[in-house]
């Protein structure tokens, strides 16, 4: 009876090593903090109504980013602990870690910060800034928007909830290869963990991707073309049809993986047949569209601001768009790099690595029309320039190391080695998180109506880019010294001092990150010496500068007439005679908490099936599917803000400014 | 930034670089770029031909782009500024076309040289080249030669400027075989069999890992693989013969209970045909309930 209530959860489950019950007590107590806040301001119901359920994109957005920063926190917290371990760990010592403990460390730490930092990140940028970019009031789906972002946080809980409930998490590696993944090997709840925090976020990336495919085709405002699209919204479009691509190859990977372990069959196991080779095929059909997933939206944002400080047109706005259409289609063809050492023959690793070089024409490409919007321009160096810069020295650097690696004789000498790690942690860092940075601040005047402190963020830039070459080129040197990656414990001495190095280099971030935080802080507190009154803190090209900082909730009173790219820089020049504005309804979304009733129903269910509490699972289930036909069902979703009202909110930001 | 941290800053990466210069040159252990074997000196050719290649264009555009950072800065007002300007068709164009010629050329040498180096393509040498085959067990590498009938764990010891041709299978999770001052990695599988060509042309002893993760014992899943002269090799292959005990399949059975931190040893006359039973015992058809042979190797061979 107890089994049929509580499946494998046992009390000797719960938490009882030192660094899960460290992670119970932090949670728990930070938790504790945040409820007893919320209860002495008196805050409950106005974070639900606000916050929670709302379906604005630009509230969904902000939680986003507070949801990857708390992300980001933890992910750092592992690497750190990662890092410290490898300094240690040499030779007779063994570190302070166990190699079980390392390697979930490490797992964590890579699925962490992709699927829950930089994903986040982007989510929260694009429902930010597409809506305005496009000149749209809203979303097409908005209630999909608010499900998506709520099975994204369901995700979150789930990964992390190892330290609150016990278990723990998969020691197998990012992508938790087969047949180490398999029952056979890795008996423990841990790989379930992983299969259901991706599995549920994974549905809400999808959601999300459809969501803004419909939203970027169907509600541009009149005018706008496709080919007078910013470069940020086009890139959004392109990782979001990459998203719609190939997330399904990867929710269908880890369900057979499930079935695998949960049901006894044989689709990766290495006995009755199975193939766990073809899991490697499957996971990296989609785990290389995923990075380009994550390196799009970066190289819009780019655009965007070179554009902007240059105070100059985007030099080959065509050749961008294409040369980002290229990267798109280049990334479904290349997923084989990733095992040229599992045994193909020549011809498939040549046609494979030749098909990755390929992709650094339109990358390369990008570079010069960055560098010749720079060319005849006014530059002006605002933070967002200097990530700009920050991102050309890492990206070429890590580029490089990839095309190198993309040549099958090099990877035999590259792959799973030190070399690798510190590749893609350059395209990472370097090239998708300083460009979430870099937009970040562009974008931020825009969203709370007042600028950062230029200061500390110059400071924070510096700390950054400082660390980030202190840390990773010693990986570089190490992994041409043949050390391998995930390495718990190694008997070489001569590899330790880089190691100490790295761990200096990630001092130094860290001070990057601790400006960054002053920053905010300090924003705050200096608002009403960083009011943007204009709405135009950059002398801007694009549609979200016209509106008002801080937007208001229905983004834009009249929907504006496109005529050319570039649209707001052209409607500044043509300054036409102010004609008496035309007010108009509005039709906005209500609120709902149905996503978030749905993602509480859909984490029960993936709980369950990491314990094997069958019932539950199916009370999972059953609750989700009813309150999506219960939703279906809502007519009344909807609401109308009239004219006048429209007008009186316009007046008086009017009068404010 | 005011002038003092702007001076530390720089001290601090001055230091770190005069650190790293120090690292690299006073130490010989970068193994990839010291090769001590044919294979992996031609691997690091490549390695140096594709990095230059593509220097010759990439340094050039960062050094322009931070030299128009500089030159088109707000506060230069002698620098001209047209905000209009962008590129014709023909410049557009030439964007497109140095990329891919490099792209280009660099394809060139990788259809080459991914044939030469193919892994699996035996090498030419006048020396007869001596066979092993590499087992991945849980969590130690188990070596059989078969022409020598003798098995080894965790080390291997060959003739210098003979071709070793590996033949690599698993009786673990996916595990990769590499020696990288010999050349690069391959992948040892359960049920697969893989092939590696390598060669030493200096004695010495170089180290081998397991480079993919397959548990927890993986990272001290290393071995030494030892050039030696033909006479020493031979020598040791007779000694290995005479003084060790036999591999049958109890002592295999025995060896594939997964174990961390193996010490080194030497086995004569392993079971026949090990490399190939291993191989079938998960080629084989199975049927459920026969679990049992999964951990015994009798009725294997059906």
């Amino acid at each position: 009876m107890i089994e049929f209530i509580f499946g494998r959860l046992t009390l000797s489950a719960l938490p009882h090593e030192w660094f899960t019950i460290g992670g119970a007590v932090s949670i728990i107590i930070g938790g504790l903090g945040v409820a007893i806040l919320l209860t002495k301001l008196k805050r409950w119901k106005w974070l639900w109504k606000e916050w929670l359920t709302s379906t604005d994109p630009k509230k969904i957005g902000i939680m986003y980013i507070i949801v990857a920063s708390l992300m980001l926190f933890r992910g750092s917290l592992d690497a750190i602990m990662i890092w410290i371990q490898q300094a240690l760990s040499v030779g007779s010592s063994h570190g302070y870690l166990s190699p079980d403990h390392f390697q979930q460390i490490f797992t964590a730490h890579g699925n962490i910060m992709v699927f829950f930092v930089t994903m986040g990140f982007l989510f929260g940028l694009i429902n930010l800034i597409v809506p305005l970019q496009i000149g749209s009031r809203d979303l097409a789906f908005p209630f999909l928007n608010t499900l998506g972002f709520w099975l994204y946080v369901a995700g979150v809980i789930l990964i992390n909830l190892f330290f609150v409930l016990g278990g723990e998490f998969a020691a197998t590696g990012w992508l938790a290869q087969t047949p180490l993944s398999e029952l056979e090997f890795s008996p423990g709840v841990g790989v379930d963990y992983w299969i259901w925090s991706l599995q549920i976020s994974g549905l809400g990336t999808l959601i999300g991707g459809i969501n803004f495919i419909v939203t970027i085709l169907k509600m541009r405002a009149p005018g706008m073309t496709l080919m007078k699209m910013p470069m940020f919204t086009w890139t959004s479009l392109l990782s979001m049809l990459l998203v719609i691509s190939v997330f399904p190859i990867l929710t269908v990977t880890i369900a057979l993986l499930f079935l695998d372990r949960s049901l006894g069959m044989h689709f990766f196991t290495t006995d009755f047949g199975g193939n766990a080779m073809m899991y490697t095929n499957l996971i990296w059909m989609w785990g290389h569209p995923e990075v380009y997933i994550l390196i799009l939206p970066a190289f819009g944002i780019y655009s965007e601001i070179v554009a902007t400080f240059s105070q100059k047109k985007l030099a080959g706005y065509t050749s961008l768009v294409f040369a980002a259409i290229g990267i798109t289609l280049l990334a479904l063809v290349v997923w084989l790099h990733h095992f040229f050492t599992m045994g193909a023959g020549a011809n498939v690793n040549a046609f494979f690595g030749i098909m990755t070089m390929v992709i650094a024409i339109p990358t390369g490409m990008q570079l010069f029309n960055w560098l010749l919007t720079m060319y005849k321009g006014r530059i002006r160096f605002f933070t967002p320039m200097y990530w700009f810069l920050g991102f050309v020295s890492t990206f070429t650097f890590g580029g490089m190391a990839g095309v190198l690696m993309a040549s099958p004789p090099a990877d035999f000498q590259l792959h799973n080695s030190l070399f690798l790690v510190a590749h893609f942690h350059t395209m990472i860092i370097g090239g998708a998180l300083f460009g979430i940075f870099a937009g970040f601040t562009y974008w931020f005047p825009k969203i709370m109506g007042f600028r950062l402190n230029e200061r500390l963020g110059r400071y924070a830039f510096w700390s950054w880019i400082i660390g980030f070459f202190v840390s990773f080129v010693p990986l570089y040197i190490l992994g041409l010294m043949g050390a391998t990656r995930r390495l718990d414990h190694y008997t070489n001495t001569s590899w330790q001092p880089l190691f100490i190095i790295s761990v200096v280099g990630f001092c130094i971030i860290t001070c990057g990150v601790v400006f960054q935080i002053l920053q905010i802080i300090v924003s705050i507190k200096q608002r009403k010496q960083n009011l943007d009154k204009t709405g135009d803190p950059w002398n801007g090209r694009t549609l979200e500068w016209s509106t008002p900082s801080p937007v208001p909730f229905y983004n834009f009173a009249v929907i504006p007439q496109i005529t050319s790219g570039d649209a707001f820089w052209e409607m500044k020049r043509n300054k036409k005679p102010k004609e008496k504005i035309k007010y108009e309804d509005i039709h906005l979304p209500k609120n709902t908490a149905m996503g978030i009733y749905i993602s509480v129903f859909v984490f029960l269910m993936g709980f369950a099936f990491v314990w094997h509490i069958y019932w539950l699972a199916l009370l999972g289930i059953i609750g989700a599917i009813a309150c999506v036909i219960i939703r279906t069902f809502d007519e009344d979703t909807e609401y109308v803000l009239t004219a006048a009202e429209v007008e009186k909110i316009e007046e008086r930001g009017k009068t404010h400014a | 930034m005011i002038k003092a941290s702007r001076f530390i800053i720089f001290l601090l990466l001055f230091a770190d670089i005069i650190l790293l210069g120090y690292v690299l040159i006073g130490n010989s252990n970068i193994q990839v770029l010291n090769p001590q074997g044919l294979i992996a000196e031609k691997q690091r050719d490549v390695i140096v031909a594709t990095v230059l290649t593509m220097s010759a264009v990439a340094i050039p555009v960062v050094i322009l782009i931070f030299f128009f950072a500089w030159k088109y800065r707000e506060g230069n007002l002698n620098a001209k500024y047209s905000p209009d300007w962008t590129q014709n068709k023909k410049t557009e164009f030439l964007w497109w076309i140095i990329p891919g010629f490099i792209v280009f050329i660099l394809a060139i040498i990788t259809w080459k040289s991914t044939h030469e180096l193919d892994p699996y393509k035996p090498i030419e040498s006048n020396n007869k080249p001596i066979t092993i085959q590499v087992i991945a067990l849980r969590w130690k590498w188990l070596f059989i030669y078969p022409q020598q009938n003798i098995a080894t764990v965790n080390f291997i010891q060959f003739p210098v400027d003979t071709p070793v041709n590996f033949e690599l299978t698993a009786e673990a999770p996916m595990s990769s075989f590499w020696i990288p001052q010999l050349g690069g990695q391959i992948y040892a599988m359960t049920g697969m069999g893989t092939k590696l060509h390598l060669i030493a042309n200096k004695t010495g002893e170089f180290a081998g890992t397991s480079a993919e993760i397959n548990g927890e014992g993986f990272s001290e899943m290393i071995f030494t693989a030892m050039a030696s002269s033909q006479v020493d090799f031979e020598n040791w292959v007779q000694k290995t013969k005479e003084f060790s005990k036999t591999l049958d399949l109890a002592e295999y059975n025995n060896l594939v209970k997964p174990s961390k931190n193996n010490p080194v040893a030497f086995y004569a006359s392993p079971e026949k045909d090990l490399y190939n039973k291993i191989i079938m015992k998960y080629m084989a058809p199975q049927t459920k309930g026969s679990e049992e042979k999964m951990s015994a190797m009798q009725g294997m061979e059906h």
